[in-house]
């Protein structure tokens, strides 16, 4: 019993610690954000890599969960003589709820994967260190510009998300099941508001911001973790970690957000 | 134990502690690294030689103690002093530490790029000249994979010394690397040291480089310094510690296999 519970104590100061170390990472980052000198290039290139090379997943989800949504949508709404609805059927779900978490997982999944595995290889292979010793911060030279264009390409990649999940539903609705166009289009229109649009680009935002600085402080962390003395096998056990965590943490800030702006 | 040197010490360490969690590596060093001259600090496996350069680097928190380098004592100094002083110093890892999105000539030009506002001709100038130095001129582009091992050690060097530190550190230079390229890699320790005048530090336990290469030497064991003192003096040593490793004699202790299996198969009958 006793053994139970100090391993209950042992794994809740645990999690404390990792989510004091987190916060305190982004107290950093956003310190060192605010302090000259300012350089654009570093961003640019993680924008890149988290938001561009994202784009062929984002535009492919996009559309497949636009055309499920419109598919189920119409089978139900069908059912009540009510198909008029699709639009703004698949419009509020997509840019409320589904838009958001479905980018943020997908970014979760192919860059936040990737930047947690290439933080931890820097740390174990000293590279970080090679960082310090040279005087440059690795807080601000390797992840601050990981969060900035967190912050920055989700929002994008989501608003992309949204129009091309809307235009599978159109497709399926107006196209395939013969939904005349203007009542799809204005469907949309009319049930969309700006407050659906913020909510939507709040989450978006967070989630950005979330998901990048949980997969860098897991890898950036790792020799402090269980996993560090683990080298390689280390770095996949943070990753999984990493992208679990991430998912998790966007799936409940979603509910919270949605909660709280209601 | 405190040593004493002719010269004025560029790194004075005083009763440094050093705990891994229960594990105690680091238990009281005093040690005075003399300025201009190459010292080594020399020990088996596990002696906390390792952990000594991460204080000195101030890449790892003592209990206790200190250690004044360059007039400041990296223990108690704040994060912006610690930084200052890192840019009078240069380190080449064990492994290297280069950054493999970057190309060899990227590398050594980052701490530049960071740290000054030279105009990029006379960065690609100075990169050139140190790339030179470690004769590794036509290795500027290629990317860190498409190096050897000792090429990877002389990449490291080159970036590690383009900024002329006045203290330059080195963790196992010769390790894995073959004897002539080890050697090689010796003969540039001391054409650096001739050539840039800088405080050398190496971390290493290869004998053979440790002579070639050391004005002074520190011996480590179990976490304690049990000597220092010239190369000559460390031969005459009558440290029993000392004895051993330098004639390569097994630590006691060490199980002999033969032995272990047949009481392990006497026991079982």
């Amino acid at each position: 019993m006793q053994n139970f519970l100090e391993r209950i104590g042992e794994r809740t100061l645990g999690i404390l610690e990792e989510t004091g170390r987190t916060t305190s990472l982004l107290v950093v980052v956003l310190f060192h954000m605010l302090q000259p000198p300012y350089r654009l290039y570093p961003i640019v290139r993680q924008i890149y890599f988290i938001g561009a090379r994202s784009l062929t997943l984002i535009l492919f989800s996009g559309l497949t969960i636009g055309m499920v949504l419109g598919l189920q949508f119409y089978n139900i709404l069908e059912r009540f003589g009510a198909v008029d609805l699709l639009g703004s059927g698949v419009a509020l779900s997509v840019i409320r709820e589904l838009g958001p978490v479905m980018t943020a997982l997908m970014v979760v999944g192919r860059a936040g994967s990737s930047i947690t595995a290439e933080l931890g290889i820097m740390r174990i292979t000293e590279q970080v260190d090679a960082l310090e010793c040279m005087a440059i911060s690795p807080d601000k030279y390797l992840v601050a510009p990981k969060v900035v264009a967190g912050l920055i390409s989700v929002p994008l990649l989501t608003s992309i998300f949204d129009f091309v999940a809307m235009f599978g539903g159109y497709f399926v609705g107006v196209v395939m099941f013969g939904v005349a166009e203007g009542s799809y289009m204005n469907g949309m229109i009319d049930a969309v508001q700006w407050e659906d649009v913020r909510l939507g680009l709040v989450k978006s935002i967070i989630f950005g911001g979330l998901v990048t600085l949980i997969c860098c402080a897991k890898g950036f962390y790792m020799h402090l973790s269980k996993a560090g003395s683990q080298g390689a096998e280390g770095v996949s056990h943070v990753t999984t970690d990493a992208v679990v965590l991430s998912s998790i943490s966007v799936l409940f800030s979603d509910f919270l957000i949605g909660a709280l702006m209601q | 134990m405190t040593n004493t040197s002719s010269n004025a010490p560029s790194i004075r360490i005083r009763d440094l502690y050093v705990d891994y969690g229960a594990r105690h590596i680091l238990k009281g060093v005093n040690l005075d690294i003399p300025s201009g001259k190459i010292t080594v600090i020399m020990g088996g496996s596990g002696a906390g030689k390792s952990t000594l350069l991460r204080c000195i680097l101030g890449l790892k928190k003592p209990v206790s103690g200190s250690i004044c380098m360059l007039g400041k004592d990296v223990v108690t100094a704040s994060l912006k002093e610690i930084y200052a002083l890192r840019k009078e110093m240069g380190v080449a890892f064990q492994g290297g530490a280069l950054f493999s999105s970057m190309s060899v000539a990227e590398n050594i030009q980052l701490p530049l790029h960071e740290h000054t506002s030279l105009d990029q001709h006379t960065i690609e100038i100075m990169t050139r000249i140190k790339l030179d130095m470690v004769n590794m001129l036509d290795a500027e582009k290629l990317m860190p994979s498409e190096l050897s091992g000792g090429m990877t050690k002389r990449a490291a060097l080159a970036r590690a010394i383009i900024m002329d530190p006045k203290l330059l550190f080195f963790d196992e230079p010769s390790a894995g690397l073959d004897p002539s390229t080890a050697a090689e890699l010796d003969d540039l320790i001391l054409k650096l040291k001739g050539g840039l005048r800088m405080t050398i530090v190496v971390v290493t336990h290869e004998m053979e480089s440790i002579f070639k290469i050391a004005d002074y030497i520190a011996v480590m064991s179990e976490g304690e310094l049990i000597a220092a003192g010239t190369p000559e003096e460390i031969r005459a040593s009558t440290h029993e510690v000392v004895q051993d490793y330098l004639n390569r004699k097994p630590r006691e202790g060490i199980v002999d296999a033969d032995e272990h299996l047949r009481a392990l198969t006497e026991g079982s009958d």
